[in-house]
């Protein structure tokens, strides 16, 4: 059964999703609206009288003129009754602190003919500027009912819900003025005057409605905050300490349910392995498919508390300084003020990098952010780049108190962000908008964050990352899997018949097993996929083995080392144990030559830091850009960049 | 008193908008409050250039210096 439907808009920061959340609680999705890639939330509420009613969240605009695509929805949406999400009543929410702003979106569409109830909010932020709005006054004028609402405490939602349920629609109200407004929409000129006619009408209105208290005397606490967060020193200073505070806490806190959920999927698998009867299908289960949900999952505790973070600065309004403090210093390299966090946010991981990267407003600039963010150096980098360094960087001091290591590790990250710049500017030049770009961004007053919206983000990012990343992380895990596992039926058996035969008799029956299945992956289709790649390696100074390392970690980086593990055929715990680190250092080649010297080891170091090996990010990816050719651009040219850097380090260095 | 332009204003320094010039971003910045009339003050500047922050009776907004260049102020 469809329920009746409201809408909710209003201009950005004056609250409305708190009001949706307060209204729709956990009863919501996030959809799209059909055919564009414009984010559509509703939900449903129960009003006085029991009936359940649809509730749309709109894209916050200052206009029904649409100057971007999140716009234009709202304009199609509330301007065509057709539309099969055309709302029966409409909900506008506006800053009671800056009402003659907000009120010029209230009667272009009280023009629209649509029905309104007109819901003010942050009163005691208007108090705050010593004054009050007189609601009956307002009423009177403006025809419609008026509610106000406090969205961080909820209260005056009761009352908002009684007045929905008590909405009887003014059957005098006519839409003529759809006709002008429409006429409007194709003069800029023409929108110009119209608005400020508007403006006229709404401080006469706003005169008599409103109510001053010059002897309340508040300092105004954000240009106090403010005195600080954006001082061109001190700003700067305390958003570099934020960021320290940031890292820590993802490296160090999330790093223990990640390895609680590492374990415990390893657990699973294993007991599978034994509970259900053998055969391949058992297999697919217990090897591919649970490892690969563990593959997803483990990603969620750094996602949860990066979000919770962001959350948080965006929430306070802290987030719209830090634009204000970047734009200058990152707008040559093609890239916004809000670009500065989704980078940031990709030192820990790509993906909650990319979702942020939806605030940014210019197409050319939000396409820029999430083509070079899998540049910056990720945490799943972090394993591949310790065995590596332990292998072949020398434990040396440099300069009396550098270490070498620590030297090498730094000099990693670095190649990472300068390439995400560097990129960013070539893409710049490359990369056609027909409008340009602008800042123009309201700078909020500070508010503490609301604890519910908090958690309704937060439950929303992990939600839609575990859903829709997850299957094609899944998917890709299992083919990955069958790769690994098969390959032509005869070579497959003779693999295991040659080290039978070899070895049942040398070797204890556990590194018997270790070797068959080391034999059996060079002889499975990855295997044979290793060796046919290896010319193309060769130059970077890699063999086959580390073909089949590379092919993969396609899936994700962090599987080259369990990779490597089964190659060698050695327990994959190198920390605790050095057998694969040994087992590398005397790795030969026909010659007799060592195979991981310093150029091999630094060659593919650098492979990682440019190679595209991570389908949660190419999910993404496809995700925030509802195309294909984002990620598959980004295969190719993070891959081409990995494969020239990688040969010419490895030529000058061996 | 003389017509400047808004970019060029100092934190602390008000005044009040005569004309926003024509280009795609008057139809933006007059939905945003910013039209001939309005008194505007400005808060502070991001350093090296960037942008700056006024007060538009009562709000902050916060602009390039390009985009500033567009405002003409007395």
């Amino acid at each position: 059964m469809s329920h009746r439907k409201i809408a909710l808009i209003g201009n950005p920061n004056t609250g409305k999703t708190s009001i949706f959340n307060h209204l729709t609680g956990l009863n919501q999705r996030v959809g799209n609206f059909p055919g564009v890639t414009v984010e559509k939330k509703n939900g449903h509420t129960t009003i006085p009288g029991g009936e359940v009613i649809e509730v749309i969240d709109l894209p916050g605009t200052y206009s029904i003129f649409p100057r971007s695509r999140d716009e234009q929805v709202v304009f199609q949406l509330l301007s065509q009754p057709s539309n099969e999400d055309y709302p029966e009543l409409v909900l506008v929410v506006a800053d009671a602190s800056n009402l003659e702003r907000n009120l010029l979106l209230f009667t272009q569409l009280q023009d629209l003919g649509l029905p309104l109830i007109l819901v003010l909010t942050m009163a005691d932020v208007a108090l705050r500027k010593s004054f009050s709005i007189h609601i009956p006054s307002l009423k009177q004028r403006l025809h419609v009912p008026v509610v106000m609402v406090n969205g961080r405490t909820g209260e005056g939602i009761v009352e908002l819900k009684e007045t929905i349920a008590g909405y009887h629609r003014d059957r005098k109200s006519e839409t003529q003025g759809a006709d002008h407004l429409s006429e409007l929409l194709a003069n800029e000129q023409l929108q110009i005057q119209d608005t400020q006619k508007r403006y006229t009408k709404i401080r006469e209105i706003i005169a008599e409605a409103k109510r001053d208290y010059p002897d309340i005397k508040t300092r105004s606490r954000t240009s106090a905050i403010d005195s600080i967060l954006v001082h061109p020193v001190w700003g700067y200073a305390v958003f570099i300490s934020i960021l320290l505070i940031i890292f820590q806490a993802i490296f160090n806190f999330a790093s223990i349910p990640m390895d609680w959920i590492d374990m415990g999927f390893n657990e699973i698998s294993i007991w599978m392995q034994h509970a259900l009867p053998a055969g391949p299908f058992t297999d697919l289960i217990s090897q591919g498919i649970v490892p690969g949900i563990g593959g997803v999952v483990v990603f969620v505790p750094q996602i949860l508390l990066l979000f919770l973070f962001l959350t948080l600065l965006e929430e306070s309004g802290y987030m719209a300084r830090v634009v204000f403090l970047m734009d200058k210093l990152v707008r040559p390299f093609g890239l916004n003020g809000k670009s500065v966090v989704p980078l940031m946010s990709s030192v820990a991981c790509a993906i909650p990098g990319i979702m942020a990267a939806r605030n940014i407003s210019t197409w050319k600039d939000r396409i820029i952010t999430i083509m070079v963010s899998p540049l910056m150096s990720c945490s799943a980098r972090i394993p591949v780049y310790t065995l590596l360094i332990a292998l072949v960087v020398p434990d040396k001091e440099v300069l009396g108190f550098f270490n070498l290591k620590g030297l090498v590790l730094f000099g990693l990250y670095s190649l990472g962000l300068v390439s995400a710049l560097a990129v960013a500017w070539v893409m710049k030049l490359l990369l056609r908008e027909s409008s340009r770009g602008y800042l123009l961004l309201e700078l909020p007053t500070y508010q503490w964050p609301r604890w519910k919206s908090v958690f309704i983000v937060l439950w929303e990012k992990v939600r839609v990352f575990v859903w829709d990343a997850g299957k094609v992380i899944i998917a890709i895990s299992v083919i990955l899997w069958v790769l690994a596992t098969y390959g032509p039926a005869e070579s497959m058996q003779h693999a295991e018949d040659d080290i039978k035969a070899t070895y049942t008799n040398t070797t204890s029956p556990q590194e018997l097993d270790q070797k068959i299945a080391a034999s059996k992956l060079e002889h499975s289709y990855i295997g044979i996929l290793g060796r046919a790649i290896e010319p193309a390696i060769r130059p970077l100074g890699y063999d086959w083995k580390i073909g089949i390392a590379l092919i993969t970690s396609f899936a994700a980086r962090e599987v080259f080392v369990g990779s490597m593990a089964t190659i060698y055929s050695v327990g994959e715990n190198f920390e605790e144990d050095h057998r694969l680190m040994d087992r590398l250092k005397e790795e030969k080649k026909a010659d007799g030559s060592p195979v991981y010297t310093a150029a091999t080891g630094i060659s593919l170091m650098v492979f990682y830091v440019y190679a595209m090996q991570c389908m949660a990010t190419l999910a993404v990816v496809k995700r925030e850009t509802k195309t294909w050719k984002w990620p598959l651009i980004q295969v190719v040219y993070m891959g081409v960049l990995a494969y020239l850097a990688s040969f010419v380090f490895y030529q000058i260095l061996s | 008193m003389s017509m400047t332009r808004l970019s060029s204003f100092r934190p602390g320094n008000a005044g009040r908008v005569v004309e926003v010039q024509h280009s795609e971003l008057c139809a933006k910045m007059t939905e945003m409050g910013l039209f001939r009339g309005k008194h505007v003050r400005v808060l502070f500047c991001a350093p090296f250039g960037g942008p700056m922050a006024i007060d538009v009776e009562g709000y902050v907004l916060s602009l390039r210096r390009d985009e500033a260049d567009l405002v003409e102020v007395v």
